[in-house]
């Protein structure tokens, strides 16, 4: 909402600068967005009249004019095809500033120049608001105009444009009374609203009109005036240029009149041809589906039952609320006119602007709500301007279907209630002159108020809206610091944040940088995965209105946004990454309306590790990502974990994936990315990823409970080394050692695989170390030698393991 | 024999003096202290000594022994100073060589932000709460007094799954969720972070953000109340030295509510291009938690009154760590990230 500062102090006082203004109101709820100078850049600008012109000696297309200002003559050289003898125009002086230019004594081919005539361009003004003839050349005045006038004066440029960035529960100042109401409550100073009478003919509206609400629902109220013997023409210079400072643009006084009414009531008007109305008759009804109407715009608009139209007997004449018909537009030999002001609920409207993709300054006041208590007011308004205009005269009478009236809202409010929600005592003196200031009635009751809230403040319906009221008047600023009394509590993260913040810490501490990706994708990436047809990650959510093809569905797996980061990055020459991401992914459930949404953790590792002179880099391979997650599981105290060789997840390699079991379930898949999905992502070196549900990783990490006291005897370590067949998995023959070792194996660590020269072809040779302990004495060589036979026998048994000689 | 005794110890001291190294030196203890060694030689003659005299020389080879000894271990120490110094300085290094390079990860800076919002108010005693990002459009909007076409709804800017199923679009949801868990419990203090979503992608707009819902409800919780607690917090995230200020604002599920602003950490609220000019910078919304609100999730607001406010993560970032583009923040490249 654009507010001219000078149009506002007719309707109220302002004893401060716009500054101050400005920010009064913002620090009271009415924000201020933008205060705008305008003609700031016009400087040195009169009117000035051309007494007379003859010809350049050096230039065809030049003329040399006398130039009278008023005070002085000048001479002055102009191209300006449009220039006459008499014309007044606008000077600008040697030294005049405007938006692109300065003016400076100059000599056009030869013949001095003492400064420029304007045109609207040149200005900064939109040629538009101006006469055709003047739009390419200079603009012109009346020749009564008088000389040597500043053109911010002129042109009403002496004015301060304020810009209000409105919530939208303050529809009510959506018009220059609505501010100056508000300006009055903040500064506490005079309204001073226009007063309204209409002078009417003797001919009576009776019988000329009738008006039928066939929708009381959509359309709460329709007042209808009429005018007679309309002479169409611009209107006045004033109105003009308020129309224009609040960013409307004239187009005739009849049309003028309805957006003036507009801007100073908040109440749209709209004025239909009279004379193109069939049976004088207007009906408000739905309008029929596929119906058609050609809107003022000239488009042809296809409506449907859920909009609303206003009719004649013959057809739609209006898109109720939102914008009239062509064919009912006041013309140049428009003779009678009839005055819409009606209340259109504001969801009907919304809907129609939207769907028709319409928007107008009439919906979006509709839209807001505006006072159904005013529609008379502004129709009564609208009349008054006219014939004060000499632009008609008016019926007498008017018709209001006004199908069920209501009053103005009283509400209880309670003084303890204020001291309550806001935390400081207003006194009831100063409750009472807030209420007053905002023209609300106050009745005192026991202790408590009585106020009487008028309509056009549609957003106050509950007592806790008239305290915001006080506590935004009385100043957020002036409202006490204070802290919240009352039981203490205590602040702590549950354990699944607790250990979620682990996760984070482990995976960062194991050099991986923590990424965060959108959680919608292309679901083109399941293919780009390789996931067969029925794989369940391909059951995704589905976004009903994506912005693009790219955030279609939620993700399933956390997989394609660390690929594309990943590929992003090598993109861009940066090598040897590291990342992760924790997030959810997004799992529907049949019969469920919400899916269900799993905390996933996702890494991927690619490239080297860093190396120098002191050390030598290597590739971060599956062992490396295999590590990091058995460091997160130590972390986390998880034991019991098992990695399977996973050959169905089309994603991974098939024979460098696994899947992470626990307690009978698949928590983790870890593996190196299949060599085509890699290429899917334009990646061009191997990568290995991660994918952990981090739901059930949590769901089994207890937590330590009791510490295992130190051991007070000493251990014992024997190295087996054992030659088996190449294909033989190193987890199994661990699995068997540990079966077999007894209570007295504390640990085996595989310190060496060797296959080559020295064993046999198809086989490898394991060398674990072995670690035996008893609790309560030094184990004996025998006992050792012992539990190692078991072992050995057991190995030799299982997977015709040999000992290495 | 007191003269061989001596002239012994002279021998021994000049050969001492003149060792070399930590074996020459113990060759010498044994050639003259050990049990063959000279000074027993000597000593054995005396029983060829009278009476008087053999205390005499007993004390005199006693004195030659401890001289000899100390002198030994004199020279022993000082060898072994020597050798260790000789070590070291065959053992010096360049040590300006670069060390041995560690990866180092780094939390994404939504994270770290985030965190430190959560630490503030887990001091505060509130608790931390999450709920859905695919959310009803019951606890998005309904429960959180949107009138039923309030323009939020709309398809345009909102992400729909199905009817009456969406992405969040606020963390405000939580709010009933935690509520309707907890009524008539009091006192309730909470926040709620998390990722929530709306219709928009631009320089200044990611169809995916971050939030934090914050929320207090007991009795005699007041709009003062509020005041403090903002205070408190926004000292703690940017500084003992920054203000505050509440401009009223409009949000359909706190009355009244309130923009908090907070003095500008570039320019101390002298005005600068971080805040506009303005010396302040708007960092969160609001406000009283409307009566209805309080109704629908089970609380009397007769009996109990609360306060709520929620915040962008990535405005908090975005001016701590002086990002001017929003979408550095979901480029994740290695380079920014390694930042952190």
């Amino acid at each position: 909402m654009r507010v001219s500062y000078k149009w506002l102090k007719e309707y109220v006082d302002i004893p401060v600068s716009p500054e101050e203004l400005a920010e009064r109101m913002t620090m009271t709820g009415v924000a201020v967005e933008n205060i705008e100078y305008m003609g700031k850049n016009l400087n040195k600008i009169v009117t000035a009249r051309i007494e007379t012109i003859s010809p350049h000696p050096n230039a065809d297309k030049l003329v040399v004019c006398q130039i009278n200002t008023g005070s002085e003559n000048l001479q002055v050289v102009t191209g300006a095809p449009n220039v006459r003898e008499g014309q007044v125009v606008l000077l600008a002086l040697v030294g005049a500033t405007l938006p692109d230019m300065k003016i400076t004594r100059a000599k056009l081919r030869g013949v001095e120049s003492f400064g420029m005539l304007c045109s609207a361009q040149e200005l900064g003004l939109d040629p538009e608001n101006f006469p055709p003839e003047q739009r390419n050349g200079i603009l012109e005045f009346p020749g009564d105009t008088p000389l040597g006038v500043d053109v911010k004066e002129l042109l009403g440029l002496d004015d301060v444009i304020l810009e209000l960035e409105l919530t939208p529960n303050r529809a009510d100042c959506l018009s220059m009374v609505g501010v100056a109401r508000e300006v009055s409550a903040v500064l506490g100073t005079a309204l001073k609203l226009p007063e309204i009478n209409v002078t009417e003919t003797e001919e009576s509206i009776d019988g000329k009109v009738s008006i039928n609400i066939n929708e009381p629902e959509l359309c709460g109220r329709y007042v209808g005036r009429l005018i007679r013997n309309v002479k169409i023409g611009p209107s006045p210079n004033w109105m003009q240029q308020r129309l224009q400072a609040a960013g409307v643009r004239p187009i005739s006084n009849m049309v003028d009149v309805t957006n003036y009414v507009m801007l100073e009531l908040g109440q749209p008007l709209h004025a239909f041809d009279y004379g193109k109305l069939k049976d004088q008759t207007i009906i408000v009804r739905r309008a029929e589906e596929g119906e058609k109407l050609y809107s003022l715009d000239n488009v042809e608009r296809t409506l449907t039952s859920d909009m609303l139209v206003i009719t004649d007997p013959a057809g739609p004449a209006a898109i109720a609320g939102v914008m009239g018909g062509l064919e009912s537009e006041i013309t140049d030999s428009t003779t009678s006119v009839l005055l819409e002001a009606a209340y259109f609920k504001p969801a009907s409207i919304h809907r129609t602007s939207k769907n028709l993709n319409l928007r107008s300054e009439s919906s979006m006041r509709f839209e807001k709500g505006i006072d159904i208590n005013g529609c008379l007011n502004a129709a009564n308004r609208a009349c008054q301007l006219i014939q004060e205009m000499g632009a008609g005269e008016i019926v007498s009478g008017f018709v209001d279907n006004h199908p069920s009236p209501s009053g103005n809202t009283v509400i209880r409010l309670r003084p303890d209630r204020i001291k309550l929600i806001v935390g400081v005592e207003v006194p009831g003196d100063r409750i009472k002159e807030i209420m007053l200031n905002l023209g609300f009635n106050v009745k005192e009751d026991g202790g408590d108020f009585l106020v009487e809230v008028p309509t056009r403040r549609g957003d106050i319906s509950l007592e806790i809206d008239l305290i915001e009221e006080v506590a935004r008047l009385y100043g957020y600023n002036n409202i006490p610091i204070t802290l919240p009394e009352g039981a203490s509590t205590e602040g702590r993260k549950t354990e699944v944040q607790a250990a979620v913040d682990r996760i984070l810490d482990l995976m960062t501490e194991c050099g991986l940088n923590e990424i965060i990706t959108l959680s919608f994708m292309n679901p083109r990436n399941f293919d780009m995965l390789n996931l067969p047809m029925d794989d369940s990650r391909r059951v995704a959510v589905t976004v009903e209105n994506p912005l693009s093809e790219e955030q279609r569905v939620l993700r399933t797996t956390v997989l394609p946004g660390l690929l594309d980061i990943l590929a992003r990055n090598s993109a861009r020459k940066n090598k040897d990454l590291a990342m992760f991401e924790v997030g959810r992914v997004f799992v529907p459930v049949i019969g469920e309306k919400l899916p269900k949404e799993i905390l996933t953790l996702g890494a991927v590792v690619s490239g080297k590790t860093p190396g120098n002179w002191q050390v030598r880099s290597y590739e971060m391979d599956f062992y490396y990502l295999k590590g990091i997650l058995e460091s997160l599981f130590r972390a986390l105290n998880i034991s019991g974990y098992s990695f399977v060789p996973e050959k169905g997840n089309h994603a991974f390699h098939p024979g460098r994936a696994a899947s992470v079991r626990l307690n009978n379930e698949d928590i983790a898949v870890i593996g190196e990315i299949h060599p085509s999905v890699t290429e899917n992502y334009k990646l061009n070196e191997r990568v290995y990823a991660m994918e952990v549900n981090l739901e059930k990783v949590i769901n089994a990490c207890k937590g330590l409970k009791r510490i295992e006291p130190l051991p007070k005897y000493p251990s014992m370590e024997r190295d087996m080394a054992i030659v088996v067949q190449r294909d033989v998995h190193a987890g199994e023959i661990i699995d068997d050692i540990k079966k077999n070792g007894g209570k007295l194996l504390k640990r085996v660590e595989l310190f060496d695989i060797y296959e080559g020269e020295q064993i046999e072809k198809g086989y490898k040779s394991l060398a674990f170390a072995l670690q035996f302990q008893a609790a309560d004495r030094t184990l004996t060589d025998e006992e050792v030698t012992d539990a190692y036979e078991k072992i050995r026998n057991a190995l030799s048994q299982t997977h015709n393991a040999q000992l290495r000689a | 024999m007191k003269d061989k005794l001596n002239s012994l110890k002279e021998q021994a001291l000049g050969e001492i003096a003149a060792a070399g190294g930590l074996a020459e030196l113990n060759d010498i203890r044994v050639k003259f202290l050990g049990k063959k060694g000279e000074l027993t030689a000597i000593l054995r003659g005396m029983g060829t000594l009278t009476a008087e005299e053999r205390p005499l020389i007993g004390q005199i080879a006693n004195e030659v022994r401890e001289a000899i000894e100390q002198a030994i271990n004199q020279k022993m120490s000082e060898l072994k100073e020597n050798e260790r110094q000789e070590k070291l300085n065959k053992e010096t290094i360049d040590v300006t060589l670069p060390g041995r390079p560690f990866m180092i990860g780094k939390r994404h800076p939504l994270t770290t932000v985030l965190d430190e919002i959560k630490e503030i108010f887990l001091g505060l005693g509130f608790e931390i709460a999450e709920g859905p990002e695919v959310e009803l459009d019951y606890y998005n909007f309904e429960a959180l007094n949107f009138p039923a076409d309030h323009p939020a709804r709309d398809m345009q800017d909102s992400f729909y799954i199905s009817p009456g199923v969406l992405l969040r679009t606020h963390t405000s949801p939580v709010q009933p969720r935690v509520m309707e868990k907890k009524a008539p419990h009091i006192p309730v203090k909470v926040i709620a972070p998390g990722k929530v979503y709306r219709r928009d992608d631009d320089a200044t707009h990611s169809p995916m953000f971050h939030q934090v819902e914050g929320f207090v409800i007991d009795k005699e919780i007041s709009f003062s109340d509020l005041k403090g607690i903002l205070l408190t917090v926004v000292r703690q995230m940017f500084g003992a030295d920054r203000q505050i200020r509440l401009r009223p604002s409009f949000f359909p599920f706190t009355e009244p509510s309130a923009e908090v602003d907070v003095s500008c950490m570039s320019c101390n609220g002298s005005g600068c291009r971080v805040c506009s000019h303005t010396g302040w910078l708007e960092i969160l919304g609001s406000g009283m938690i409307h009566p209805n609100v309080l109704k629908m999730s089970g609380y009397d607001p007769e009996q109990v009154t609360g306060f709520a406010f929620g915040l962008g993560i990535e405005r908090i970032a975005m001016l701590k760590y002086g990002i001017d583009d929003l979408r550095l923040l979901f480029d994740n490249d290695k380079r920014f990230l390694a930042q952190f």
